[in-house]
């Protein structure tokens, strides 16, 4: 009787991003020995994304820095890159996904690290419009940054006061650009944080130079000679030479539905990151996955989500049976301001701000509902996140009093409540 | 230009040599295990710890205060951690001995 080789199992990605990268190199390091196939439609070796926004588009430090792990580092645990190829369709009876150009590559574990495109809005003229980008990749930044370079007028308006859009605008008024954010909403980063928030950071962008407008709806593009006119539905018109789009994300989840595979709000996911089809995972922005500590299902955009996932997938597919169960946690750098979050604060009753009595650029704002707290937003103060994510974790009650008051040494043991 | 030592937690001793950059990147770049740089190098993730061994401690000076409170996230943490991403390579920390924190 002859033995058969036994076939290597192929563990195939799709997305080749802060989810896909670190889930194939978690997967080596759980013992795969398969072969690992990394597709992503992006020609660019794998890059950070949060520098596109903030470094990368102010300094122009090069992609190379920004790279999430070096040429070689695939080579050496045998990830096998498959850049600049688009997955169109995936058959889960089949176990297969197809390319672009038609082929067929089987699998026997698939994971969807397909994350999220920018959202376009319908606006009138949206496609017509001279050099209006989203940003998400590095493609993106390369034209942004050419059309600054050859421009002799710098007019930009942003659409979308999102960390992104203000991330943006920060960095292009560090290259010099006239810069004019629009939201939609009464106040910028509306949908993410506490009015005192918004507050600050509406004040910081003002002090360096942007002029921020909030309830503005824009509704058409026009062409005017080079550049673009942007129209609102107040009838205030602003003239751009250049139009930077961040108004939210659409979840690449096509090919996961096309599959019949669980959608909400993004690709469903149960605490090893499974779909609905046993042999396929999902990770990173793409999921809708359920947090314990929040007891509710979420949808995350976040380099720890993205990351994070992917080590439970990776644990789940070595055998293991992970829960992925970590608090959030989030940051966004504007000018010299470091904003760190951690936790959910959707749902909270009552906000309390702690202002440092020696640095007022230093604060923090605590989100509760009744004593629980549910996040903390941290500008210019690590220690506040620190003791947030501390106290978040332990789920102690908290001393309000003591909290609020600076002249209460910022230390946990002060901050918790005596009564039990 | 300078000679960095890491040594792991499974305790392979691992000398890289150096021009520029931070030492996060030097450590990524050559898959140090137990430096993973989530952030990319900003202070924000807390996953690029070492301890630097205390005779080395004068090469890289302490953790600034951002550092020193974002290391309290880790109790592995005490008088020798740095976040290495914080860390400028330069001729200074040739000899250099860093031990991986987690
Ligand atoms: C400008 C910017 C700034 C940010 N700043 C921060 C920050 O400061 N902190 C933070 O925590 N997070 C930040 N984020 C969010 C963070 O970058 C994302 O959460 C993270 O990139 C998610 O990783 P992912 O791998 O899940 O998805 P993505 O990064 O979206 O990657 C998905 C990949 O899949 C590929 N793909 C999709 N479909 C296909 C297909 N059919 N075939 C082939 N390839 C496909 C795409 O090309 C893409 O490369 C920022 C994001 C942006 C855009
Ligand atoms: S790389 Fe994130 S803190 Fe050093």
């Amino acid at each position: 009787m002859t033995e058969m080789p036994t076939k290597k199992p192929v563990c195939v990605v799709i997305g080749a991003s802060h989810a896909g990268v670190n889930f194939a190199f978690a997967l080596r390091k759980e013992g795969w020995e398969g072969e690992i196939l990394l597709y992503d439609a992006d020609p660019e070796l794998p890059y950070h994304r949060p520098p596109l926004s903030k470094t990368y588009l102010s300094n122009d430090d090069g992609l190379d820095k920004n790279r999430l792990q070096a040429a070689e580092r695939y080579n050496k645990e045998q990830i096998v890159l498959k850049l600049g190829e688009t997955v169109v369709s995936m058959d889960g009876q089949a176990k297969h996904i197809v390319l672009a150009d038609g082929g067929i590559q089987p699998y026997d574990k698939l994971v969807l690290a397909t994350g999220a495109r920018p959202f376009m809005p319908p606006i009138r003229g949206i496609d017509q419009a001279k050099n209006l980008f989203p940003l998400r990749t590095a493609a993106d930044v390369a034209h942004i940054r050419e059309v600054l370079r050859l421009g002799t007028s710098k007019e930009v308006v942003i659409i979308g006061g999102g960390y992104i859009g203000l991330e943006t605008a920060a960095s292009l008024r560090k290259l010099g650009a006239s810069v004019t954010v629009l939201e939609r909403e009464e106040r910028v980063l509306a949908r993410v944080t506490a009015p005192e928030m918004s507050a600050f950071f509406n004040d910081l962008h003002a002090a360096h130079g942007v002029k921020v407008f909030t309830s503005k709806n824009v509704v058409a593009i026009e062409p005017h000679g080079e550049a673009n006119e942007v129209h609102c539905s107040d009838g205030t018109v602003y003239k751009a030479d250049l139009i930077v789009v961040g108004v939210g994300i659409v979840v690449n989840k096509e090919l996961a539905q096309q599959a019949g595979l669980t959608i909400d709000n993004g690709i469903r996911v149960d605490a090893s990151a499974r779909t609905s089809d046993e042999s396929i995972f999902a990770i990173g922005d793409c999921t809708y996955h359920y947090n314990p500590h929040y007891g509710r299902y979420v949808r995350l955009e976040s380099v720890q989500n993205a990351v994070d996932q992917a080590k439970v997938a990776a644990a789940a597919i070595a055998g293991k049976e992970p829960v992925y169960d970590t608090l959030p946690w989030f940051w966004s750098d504007q000018y010299d301001v470091k904003l760190q979050m951690v936790g959910l604060s959707q749902g909270y009753n009552q906000v309390l701000v702690r202002k440092e009595a020696e640095n007022p650029n230093s604060f923090s704002v605590w989100y509760f509902l009744d004593e629980v707290l549910l996040a903390v937003d941290a500008v210019n103060q690590a220690k506040a996140y620190v003791l947030g994510t501390k106290l978040i974790k332990g789920g102690q009650r908290i001393d309000k009093t003591q909290l609020a008051d600076p002249t209460v040494d910022f230390k946990l043991a002060n901050l918790l409540s005596e009564s039990i | 230009m300078a000679q960095i030592t890491f040594i792991t937690n499974d305790n392979q001793t691992i000398t890289l040599e150096g021009t520029a950059g931070s030492v996060m990147a030097l450590a990524v770049e050559n898959g140090v295990s137990g430096i993973d740089g989530d952030c990319g190098g900003v202070c924000s993730c807390a996953t690029c710890h070492v301890h630097v061994a205390p005779e080395d401690m004068h090469k890289t000076g302490p953790a600034s205060e951002i550092e020193t409170d974002m290391l309290e996230l880790d109790d592995n943490a005490n008088e020798y951690s740095r976040l290495c991403c914080q860390i400028e390579i330069s001729g200074a920390l040739d000899g250099i001995v860093l031990t991986v924190a987690n």
